[in-house]
C-alpha cells in the first residue's frame, strides 16, 4: 500500500488528459455518422439470398404466458416458405428478441435489431405499451414497422407514423361488432363490461358505447393485471343483474372472469375481444371444466381459424412439420398469418426490395392477406382489418357462425357478406 | 446496529468517518483530504475520456453506453444511500420514474410553449430533479422514522403501486402507455460530426458526471461524515449533536435526485417514460448492481451498471449463437440472465463483499479508471463508504485500493484480496 | 349492505391466506432476524411439487402433504445452503441474499416449466353458500379459514407449551444466553426456517387454486401483500400477522369493490405509510426497537 504522493497523482492526471486528447483526435476521424446509404445499394437487411427482419415479443415474465407461441408460429411459417424457395429467391431470416413485455427492454432490443443486426423491417412487435415506446424511433429512422400485434388504434396514423402498420382488427371495431351482435341476438338484455384498466379497456368500451349508446352499459367494471382476484368485479356484475357480459380481457383474465362467475354460481352470456378469446388457451387455464364453462362463449376473429378451413389445414401441416407439433391454437394461426402477409408484401415489393418499396407495396392496396374480411391497407389507412367475424363455442369447438361485420367508418358496423380470401398456391405468395 | 463501530470524534471532522478514525490517528502520515478542485479536475478528465470513447463505438454501443450512464446515476445514488446510511431502498426504480415523468411532462409543456433545444433540456432536467427530490423527501421523512425492513417494505410497495398511480391519474401520466416526448436531435453545429446515439451518449455522460461528482463532493464533505456517523451508531451520533433524522432525510433526498436524473436521461434517450419500464424487477437489478459492484463504492456502482446493462445482452447473444431448439432458447433467453444475477448476488454478498471493485487488480483500480465521468471512482470510495453493515466478516475487508489518490479514505488495514 | 357483506366475506378469505403467509415471514424474522424475500419463490417451488404429486397420485391431500415437506426442505436448503453465509451483524446481507435466491428459483422454474400457468383444482367447491340472498363464503374459503386459524393456534401451542417452542423463542430473543444454557441455537434457527417455509408453502398452495394457475410468478403479489401485512402487524408479532392479514384482505376487497381495482395498490401503500408513521414498528410492536 502506498501513501499519497501528490506528484504521482499529478503525473497521472496529466497522463490521463494526454490520453484523452489523443483518443479524441484519433477517433474523430473514424467515427462520423454513417453516411446516408446510396440509393442504388441494397436496402439494410437484404442480400442476394436473404432478407433479415426482426421482432420483439414477450418470451419471459408474467406476460409471456399465452403469447410466446406467436413468434414460434411465424418462424415455422418462414421455415416452410424458405424450404419452398423463399420470396424472389431470398429466404427470410426472422430474429426474435425477448422484451419480457417491458418497454425499456423493447427499446433496447429494437435498437439492437435496427442498428446491430441491421434488419430490413420490424415485424409484428407485440404489445401496446411496449410498441408505443419504439414508435417514434422506428419512424424517425424510417424502418418499416409492419403488422404490429395489438389492436390499439395508434398504429393507424399514416400522417404521423408513415412507416407503421397495424395487424389486429382494432379494439373499437371489435367492440362495435360484438355490441351489434348482442343487440341483434339478445335485444333487451342488460349488457355490462369488464375491461382492463388501460387503453385496451378504454377503446373497447368506446366501441361498445358507439353502438349501444352512451351510458347504456348496466355496469362497467375494470381490473388491473397485477391483481388476480376479480371476485369483487364479478360480484358487482352479478349484483347489477348483468345478462350479457363483454370482456376486454387478455386470455388469463377471460378465464379468471368466467371461472370466478362459475364459482359464484353466476350465469351469464360471455363475449370477449379476440385478444382474450382463444378457446384452446382458455381451456388451458380452466382445466377440465372448460367445455362446460365455455359453452356458448362468443368472441370474434378475422383470421381463418376454424376446423376444416383450407388455411387452417395448411397451417396445421406447417405446425406439425416445422414447429415440432406445438399445440395448435389461435396464436398459431395469428403468427402464421402475419408471416404470410409479410411474405406477400415482400413479394409485391419487387425483385430488389427497399424499405420504401415495401411500404409502397402495402399502401398500394394490392395486398390480399388471408383474412375473413378484406385488408384495409391503402394510402390513408394503415389498419389491416376493419372487420371481424363472430365465433361461438359449441361442444368444445370454437367456430364461425357466418355473421361478419365491417366498420362503416362512422362509429358503427354493417354486415359483410363477401367471401373470405381463398388459399392459393399452398400459401406461398407470388409477386 | 453494529457493535463494532467507534464513536465519531468531533475533532476529526474532515476524515473518513468513525470507522477509520482510530486507524487514522495511528497513521499520521496519511495525507489530507483531496481538495474539491482536484476532484473536479479529475471529473473533467474522466468525462472527456468518456466522451472520447464514444467515438470508438458504433451507434448501438453508444446507446448502451447512454443506458449505462443513466443507470449509473441511479446506482451511484443508491450505493451511497445503502453504503453511507444503511438504508436499503427497493424503490429506486420508482424514484427514477418520478424523474422520467418530471422530465417528460416538463418537456412537453415547454414544447407546447415553443421552447426547444438546450433550454428545454435543462429546464426539464431541473423539473426531473425537483419531482424526484420531492418524492425522495417524502420517503426520506418516512425513512427517518423507520428501521431496516420497515423502510424496505415501504419502498417495495411504492414500486408496486407505481402502475396504479399512472393508471389512476391517467390524464397526466397516460397509464400504461406512458408519456412520449418530442425527439431531440443532434444540435446543428455537431450534425456532421456525430450520430444521434453518440449525441445522446454525450448528454448521458455529462449528466452522470455532474450527478456523480456532486454525490462525491457531498460524500467527502461534512454531510457524508454525519451520514456515516448515523449509520454506525445513531445513538452516539445524536449525543455528538448530529441530527440523525435530518441526515437521513438529506441522504434519501440526494439519492433520489440522482435516481431522478437517471430517469430523466433515460427519458431523453428513449423519448418516452412508462410504468412498465420501472418494475420491481428493475429496482432489484439496481440493488444487484450496487451489491456486485461493491456496496458503497461509486466505481462499484459504475461497474455494476455495466453488468446489469450488458449481461442480459451478452447472454442473449450467446444463447442465440447456440444451436438450441426454439422452445429451449425461448426459456433460456430471459431466464438465464436472471439466474446469473441471482447467483452473483448470493456469491458476492456471502463470500465476496467487496464486489467486482475489490477484485480488480490494484493497479487497475487506481490507474485505469473506466472512461466514465466519475471522479469519485478515483477518490475515496470503498473505505469511506463501505458499510459496516454489509460485510459478513467484519475485519478482513478488502483493502482500500487507492490510498494514494484518496486521502479521504484512510487505508484500512486489511489482508484479503481475492 | 348486501354488497358490503359480500366484499367483507371475500376479503376475509383472501386475508386469511395473507395472514398465513405473513406468519411465515414473522416466524423467520423471529428466528433469524431476516426478512425472507425468497419466501414466495420457495413456496412456489413447493407448490410445483404438490402439483406434480397430485398429478401423479390423483390425491389433493398427498399433494398437500408433499408441499409441506417440500416447503420444509426448501427452508432447510436455503438456510443451510446460503443464509448461513449472511452476516449476522448486518440486516442487509440477509435481505440481499434472499433477493438472490428469488432470482435463482424463479429463473430455474421458468427454465424448467416455461411461463404458462397450470390450472390447479381446489379440493372443495368454490361456489359460495348463499345466506339471506347474499353469496358469502364457499366451502373452500371456509377450509382456508379453518386451516389458517387452526394452524395459528397450533403454532401458538408449540411456541408456548412445548420445549421446542421454548427453545425456539429463547434462541431468537437471547441467542447468547440460550447457547450458554445448552440450547443449540444454530439448530433452532434452522428449525425456525423449516417451520416457516412449510407454512409459507401451505399458504401458496391454498392461494393458487383461486387464481390463474401455477406459474413461476404465482406468489409474487402474495409476497408483497403478506410483507405489507407483516410490516403493518409488526414483524415480531404472530397475532399482528393475523390481524394485519385480515385488515389488508378486507381493505383490498372493499377498495376494489367500491373504488376500482386500480386503486387497490395505492390504498395498500397508504395503509402501510399511515400505520408506520403512527407506529414505526407496526401495530403490534411489543417493544421499542433497540437503539444501540
Amino acid at each position: 500500500m502506498s501513501h499519497a504522493p501528490n506528484r504521482s497523482q499529478h503525473r497521472r492526471t496529466v497522463a490521463a488528459v494526454a490520453a484523452a486528447s489523443a483518443l479524441l483526435v484519433a477517433m474523430s476521424a473514424c467515427s462520423t455518422p454513417a453516411a446516408g446509404g446510396d440509393p442504388a445499394e441494397a436496402a439494410p437487411g437484404v442480400t442476394d439470398d436473404t432478407v433479415t427482419i426482426g421482432t420483439h415479443q414477450p418470451l419471459t415474465g408474467p406476460a409471456a404466458a399465452g403469447y410466446s407461441s406467436i413468434s414460434a408460429a411465424t418462424t415455422a411459417y418462414f421455415a416452410y416458405l424458405n424450404e419452398n424457395g423463399g420470396v424472389n429467391g431470398r429466404s427470410i431470416e426472422y430474429l426474435v428478441k425477448d422484451d419480457g413485455y417491458n418497454p425499456a427492454n423493447t427499446q433496447t432490443v429494437v435498437r439492437e435489431l435496427v442498428q446491430d443486426d441491421e434488419v430490413f423491417a420490424i415485424l409484428n412487435g407485440l404489445g401496446t405499451p411496449t410498441h408505443t415506446s419504439v414508435l417514434d424511433y422506428l419512424n424517425q429512422n424510417e424502418v418499416p414497422d409492419l403488422f404490429v400485434a395489438s389492436g390499439s388504434t395508434s398504429w393507424n396514423q399514416p400522417e404521423k407514423y408513415p412507416w407503421t402498420f397495424g395487424f389486429n382488427a382494432d379494439y373499437v371495431t371489435e367492440a362495435e361488432a360484438l355490441a351489434q351482435y348482442a343487440d341483434d341476438e339478445f335485444a333487451g338484455k342488460s349488457i355490462c363490461v369488464l375491461g382492463q384498466d388501460d387503453d385496451f379497456g378504454d377503446e373497447f368500451i368506446e366501441g361498445l358505447e358507439n353502438v349501444l349508446g352512451e351510458g347504456s352499459l348496466a355496469s362497467v367494471q375494470r381490473y388491473s393485471v397485477s391483481n388476480q382476484d376479480v371476485v369483487a368485479q364479478i360480484g358487482a356484475m352479478q349484483a347489477a343483474g348483468c345478462e350479457v357480459n363483454m370482456l376486454a380481457t387478455v386470455n388469463g383474465f377471460t378465464a379468471l372472469a368466467i371461472g370466478t362467475a362459475a364459482k359464484l354460481g353466476y350465469q351469464a352470456k360471455w363475449m370477449s375481444s379476440s385478444s382474450g378469446g382463444d378457446y384452446v388457451t382458455l381451456a388451458g387455464f380452466l382445466g377440465e371444466a372448460a367445455p362446460v364453462l365455455l359453452e356458448g362463449f362468443v368472441t370474434t376473429n378475422y383470421l381463418p381459424y376454424a376446423p376444416g378451413n383450407e388455411w387452417d389445414d395448411l397451417f396445421r401441416q406447417i405446425n406439425d412439420e416445422y414447429n415440432d407439433g406445438a399445440p395448435f391454437d389461435g396464436n398459431t394461426v395469428f403468427g402464421m398469418s402475419v408471416g404470410y402477409l409479410f411474405a406477400e408484401a415482400l413479394a409485391k415489393a419487387g425483385e430488389n426490395p427497399t424499405r420504401q418499396g415495401i411500404v409502397d407495396a402495402i399502401t398500394s392496396g394490392d395486398l390480399v392477406g388471408n383474412g375473413l374480411v378484406p385488408l384495409s391497407f391503402g394510402a390513408d389507412s394503415h389498419a389491416a382489418y376493419k372487420g371481424v367475424s363472430i365465433t361461438t363455442v359449441a361442444d368444445g369447438v370454437q367456430d364461425f357462425i357466418g355473421v361478419t361485420y365491417v366498420s362503416d367508418g362512422s362509429g358503427g358496423v354493417e354486415p359483410f357478406d363477401g367471401d373470405a380470401v381463398p388459399l392459393e398456391n399452398d400459401g406461398l405468395p407470388t409477386s | 446496529m453494529s457493535a463494532r463501530t467507534q464513536t465519531p470524534r468531533p475533532q476529526t471532522p474532515r476524515t473518513a468517518g468513525p470507522l477509520t478514525t482510530s486507524i487514522r490517528a495511528a497513521r499520521p502520515g496519511a495525507s489530507a483530504r483531496r481538495p474539491t478542485s482536484r476532484l473536479l479536475a479529475t471529473a473533467l478528465v474522466l468525462t472527456l475520456v468518456a466522451i472520447g470513447a464514444t467515438f470508438l463505438l458504433d451507434p448501438y454501443r453508444n446507446y448502451q453506453f447512454a443506458l449505462i450512464a443513466a443507470t449509473f446515476c441511479a446506482t451511484a445514488g443508491l450505493t451511497l444511500l445503502i453504503g453511507l446510511t444503511g438504508q436499503l431502498s427497493l424503490g429506486h426504480a420508482a424514484l427514477m420514474a418520478a424523474g422520467g415523468y418530471g422530465y417528460a411532462l416538463a418537456a412537453n409543456a415547454l414544447t407546447d410553449a415553443g421552447v426547444d433545444g438546450v433550454p428545454r433540456f435543462v429546464v426539464s432536467l431541473a423539473a426531473a430533479a425537483a419531482a424526484s427530490a420531492l418524492l425522495g423527501l417524502l420517503l426520506g421523512l418516512a425513512a427517518a422514522r423507520l428501521k431496516g425492513p420497515y423502510l424496505s417494505g415501504v419502498t417495495l410497495v411504492l414500486v408496486i403501486a407505481l402502475p396504479a398511480f399512472t393508471a389512476v391519474f391517467s390524464g397526466v401520466f397516460r397509464g400504461d402507455q406512458g408519456v412520449q416526448i418530442a425527439y431531440d436531435g443532434v444540435p446543428p453545429a455537431l450534425r456532421t460530426l456525430i450520430a444521434v446515439e453518440q449525441w445522446q451518449a454525450w448528454v448521458a455522460i455529462l449528466v452522470a458526471a455532474a450527478v456523480v461528482t456532486w454525490l462525491a463532493v457531498l460524500r467527502n464533505g461534512p454531510a457524508g461524515l454525519r451520514m456515516r456517523a448515523v449509520r454506525d451508531d445513531e445513538t452516539s451520533a445524536r449525543l455528538q449533536g448530529v441530527r440523525a433524522g435530518r441526515v437521513k432525510v438529506l441522504a434519501f433526498t440526494a439519492s433520489s435526485i440522482a435516481a431522478g436524473a437517471g430517469g430523466a436521461v433515460l427519458c431523453f434517450v428513449t423519448q418516452s417514460v412508462s410504468p412498465g419500464a420501472y418494475t420491481l424487477a428493475f429496482s432489484l437489478l439496481l440493488v444487484v448492481a450496487v451489491v456486485i459492484g461493491g456496496l458503497g463504492s461509486l466505481l462499484g456502482a459504475f461497474l455494476g451498471s455495466i453488468v446489469i446493462v450488458l449481461l442480459p445482452w451478452v447472454i442473449q447473444t450467446a444463447t442465440g449463437a447456440l444451436d438450441l431448439s426454439a422452445d429451449a432458447a425461448q426459456r433460456l433467453t430471459g431466464n438465464l440472465p436472471v439466474l446469473v444475477f441471482g447467483v452473483l448476488l448470493i456469491v458476492v454478498t456471502a463470500a465476496w463483499p467487496g464486489g467486482i471493485r475489490a477484485a480488480l487488480p490494484k493497479r487497475l483500480r487506481t490507474k485505469r479508471m473506466p472512461r466514465r465521468g466519475a471522479p469519485p471512482m478515483q477518490t475515496s470510495t470503498v473505505a469511506a463508504a463501505e458499510p459496516a453493515t454489509v460485510t459478513p466478516t467484519a475485519a478482513p475487508r478488502h483493502p482500500d485500493p487507492e490510498p494514494r489518490t484518496s486521502p479521504a479514505a484512510e487505508p484500512i488495514p486489511t489482508t484479503t484480496e481475492r | 349492505m348486501d354488497r358490503l357483506l359480500f366484499l367483507l366475506a371475500t376479503g376475509l378469505a383472501r386475508g386469511a391466506i395473507f395472514a398465513l403467509f405473513a406468519l411465515s415471514l414473522v416466524l423467520i424474522w423471529r428466528a433469524a432476524r431476516v426478512v425472507n424475500f425468497a419466501q414466495g419463490a420457495m413456496a412456489v417451488v413447493a407448490t410445483y411439487v404438490a402439483f406434480a404429486v397430485t398429478g401423479l397420485t390423483g390425491s389433493y391431500w398427498i399433494g398437500l402433504a408433499s408441499a409441506l415437506v417440500a416447503g420444509g426442505l426448501m427452508g432447510l436448503i436455503v438456510e443451510r445452503g446460503v443464509m448461513r453465509f449472511a452476516s449476522h451483524a448486518s440486516p442487509l446481507s440477509g435481505v440481499i441474499i434472499a433477493i438472490g435466491v428469488v432470482m435463482v428459483l424463479q429463473s430455474l422454474l421458468g427454465i424448467a416449466f416455461g411461463p404458462n400457468a397450470r390450472p390447479m383444482e381446489a379440493p372443495f367447491p368454490e361456489t359460495p353458500i348463499v345466506l339471506g340472498g347474499v353469496p358469502v363464503l364457499s366451502p373452500y374459503d371456509l377450509f382456508v379459514l379453518v386451516v389458517a386459524i387452526g394452524l395459528m393456534g397450533l403454532l401458538a401451542l408449540i411456541f408456548t407449551r412445548t420445549s421446542l417452542g421454548l427453545q425456539l423463542r429463547a434462541s431468537a430473543f437471547a441467542p447468547e444466553v440460550s447457547r450458554l444454557l445448552g440450547v443449540r441455537v444454530a439448530r433452532m434457527v434452522t428449525a425456525g426456517w423449516v417451520l416457516a417455509s412449510a407454512v409459507g408453502a401451505l399458504a401458496a398452495l391454498l392461494l393458487v387454486p383461486t387464481e390463474l394457475g401455477l406459474n413461476p410468478h404465482s406468489a409474487d403479489m402474495l409476497f408483497v401483500s403478506a410483507f405489507t401485512v407483516a410490516v403493518v402487524g409488526g414483524l415480531d408479532s404472530p397475532p399482528g400477522a393475523l390481524v394485519g392479514g385480515l385488515v389488508v384482505g378486507v381493505l383490498i376487497s372493499l377498495v376494489t369493490g367500491y373504488l376500482g381495482a386500480t386503486v387497490a395498490p395505492i390504498a395498500v401503500l397508504g395503509l402501510l405509510v399511515a400505520v408506520l408513521l403512527v407506529r414505526p414498528g407496526g401495530l403490534f410492536a411489543a417493544t421499542e426497537a433497540r437503539t444501540a
